[in-house]
């Protein structure tokens, strides 16, 4: 975890109300896929906790849907620079024994997956990828999976793009000894009752600090209580308690 | 050179600056930023006897220069704060520390106190009987002169270290409770807690904390606080340990000068994790600017 200030490189629109922003600054404290930044915006009190989509030595890309005053003050920033708070989470763990992995993502839940699904294939894994969206119009993102070389099926709530249903409508035929999974609450309860292997769930949750002073993301877990900002965002599956 | 150092209850700190309870965990997540012992002190997490989850999520709702929250006491209690806690503490923090007391009921705080006065690293013993986001104790003890009052004799006779009461600012009149804890022999007073508030999410057209209000805290409560502080240093002769949106070196010099010798800093860590190391390395030169050579010198100095 560090703080550092980023210089906008590049911030457009990939889908309704989506936006991909790139950043560019020191991003030596990620040290995992499925982490996330704190963003402060001016004349916001709080920082915008977002996924990072995407980063390499020099860049952080993150891809954010607008949802209130936060992420529309920053769909609308050209250029300029961020105070941002990086390496925040747990982030995936990437584990040696799986060879058919299997990523869920629901909406903005999808760009946390990708940089997962680069490290993925690097260790030589399978990756089937099914994103979901409520409609043709939310659908970002399926073509950097299948440019990684991932199996990518698409689905849509309204049946307007790929799949007609949710995620786990498109899984039965897929074989998998590990999931990674991110998205809506409800999307990720669905995820795990229709799953049968060991898997990583990433949370969300409203925050204060982001860093684990505030105790203003907790849940329980079957391992004790935890702060979704620094034990989670990710858990496991056997830990969660609904 | 300009002098920072105060002196509370006998113990003298390098500077006033000290993170509020709640918003500084038990210190070692901010080590990980800078060290911490540049701090004068600092005020742990609020304990209790028995481990709290506290209150269900959301417990944060943004508000303008400021935030609620509702999180409801969590802490892994008295024994594991003593056992766990402290010891991985003072690996990162070598100077003493304020240790934050909350409660349900009497018996329950005069435990939790009796407990904590035999750590070595307790400097002080804060005794939080305003929180607002907890039922059937807490806050109604902050909001009644006797019940303050009680709280404050009984946990004065299980404890050797100063004892100092947390105020609400939720009362009609926070003079009248300071001057009541003041009479049952409180060592000194902090003040303010969070302010009661809350949010409504449009969108759903419901609370945004699950507990419906929550503390507000943040820049915009400091001239509420100020105001506290200041009716509150003319009433009683015990020290203040002021609090309540301080966010930089100026508004520490305003708390000291309504009347506290002592000044925390809350919401500001969460939003900047280097807040109260930016304001102890600005004091000096908002010292010089304003022509203060030490601030022990202007504690109350706007009376």
């Amino acid at each position: 975890m560090q703080q550092g200030i980023f210089n906008i490189v590049n911030n457009e629109k990939i889908a309704n109300d989506v936006y991909k922003m790139t950043l560019a600054g020191d991003t030596s404290a990620i040290t995992a896929p499925g982490q996330f930044i704190n963003i402060k915006l001016d004349g916001l009190f709080l920082r915008r906790p977002i996924s990072v989509y995407d980063y390499d030595s020099e860049n952080i890309v993150i891809i954010y849907k607008v949802v209130g005053k936060g992420t529309d003050i920053l769909s609308k920033m050209k250029d300029g620079r961020l105070d941002v708070l990086t390496g925040l989470g747990n982030g995936y763990k990437i584990s040696d024994d799986s060879k058919n992995v299997l990523l869920l993502g629901g909406g903005v839940g999808v760009p946390p997956l990708y940089n997962l699904a680069k490290k993925l294939i690097e260790k030589g894994k399978n990756v089937t990828a099914v994103l979901g969206f409520n409609s043709e119009s939310d659908v970002f993102c399926e073509d950097d999976f299948k440019k990684l070389g991932v199996e990518t099926m698409v689905t849509t709530a309204d049946g307007t793009y790929g799949i007609k249903g949710f995620v786990t409508d498109a899984i039965s035929e897929v074989s998998y000894d590990e999931f990674y999974t991110c998205g809506p609450e409800p999307m990720l309860k669905a995820v795990y009752n229709a799953t049968n292997t060991s898997g990583q769930f990433s949370f969300e949750e409203r925050m204060g600090c982001g860093f684990g002073a505030c105790m203003g993301c907790s849940c329980k877990t079957k391992y004790g209580n935890k702060r979704i900002c620094v034990d989670g965002p990710v858990l496991v599956k056997e830990e969660i308690i609904w | 050179m300009v002098n920072t150092k105060v002196s509370l209850s006998g113990l003298t700190l390098d500077n006033p600056v000290i993170p509020a309870s709640g918003t500084f965990g038990y210190g070692y997540e901010f080590a990980n930023f800078y060290d911490i012992n540049i701090l004068g002190s600092f005020s742990f997490k609020g304990t209790t006897k028995d481990p709290r989850f506290g209150n269900p999520t959301p417990r944060i709702a943004e508000c303008d220069s400021g935030m609620i929250n509702s999180v409801g006491l969590q802490n892994p209690g008295v024994d594991a704060v003593i056992s766990e806690e402290l010891p991985k503490l003072s690996k990162v923090f070598n100077k003493k520390v304020i240790a934050n007391v909350g409660g349900f009921s009497v018996d329950e705080y005069v435990y939790n106190c009796m407990r904590l006065d035999k750590e070595q690293q307790v400097g002080i013993i804060e005794v939080n009987i305003s929180c607002p986001n907890v039922h059937g104790g807490g806050m109604s003890f902050g909001t009644n002169p006797k019940d303050a009052a009680l709280v404050t004799k009984e946990v004065k006779k299980v404890t050797t270290k100063p004892v100092y009461i947390k105020l609400s600012p939720n009362v009609t009149d926070i003079v009248e409770i300071a001057k009541s804890c003041e009479d049952a022999g409180a060592d000194g007073l902090s003040l303010i807690n969070t302010l009661l508030g809350m949010r409504i999410n449009l969108k759903t057209k419901k609370p945004i904390v699950a507990n419906k209000m929550g503390g507000f805290s943040g820049k915009a409560i400091f001239p509420v606080a100020l105001r506290m502080v200041y009716q509150v240093y003319e009433a009683v002769s015990v020290p203040i340990i002021g609090m309540g949106g301080v966010s930089c070196a100026e508004d520490v010099i305003e708390m000291m000068l309504a009347g506290a010798t002592g000044v925390q800093v809350g919401a500001a860590n969460l939003v900047e994790p280097y807040a109260c190391k930016n304001i102890i390395e600005a004091l000096p030169g908002a010292m010089k600017k304003y022509g203060i050579d030490s601030l022990e010198n202007i504690i109350g100095g706007a009376h």
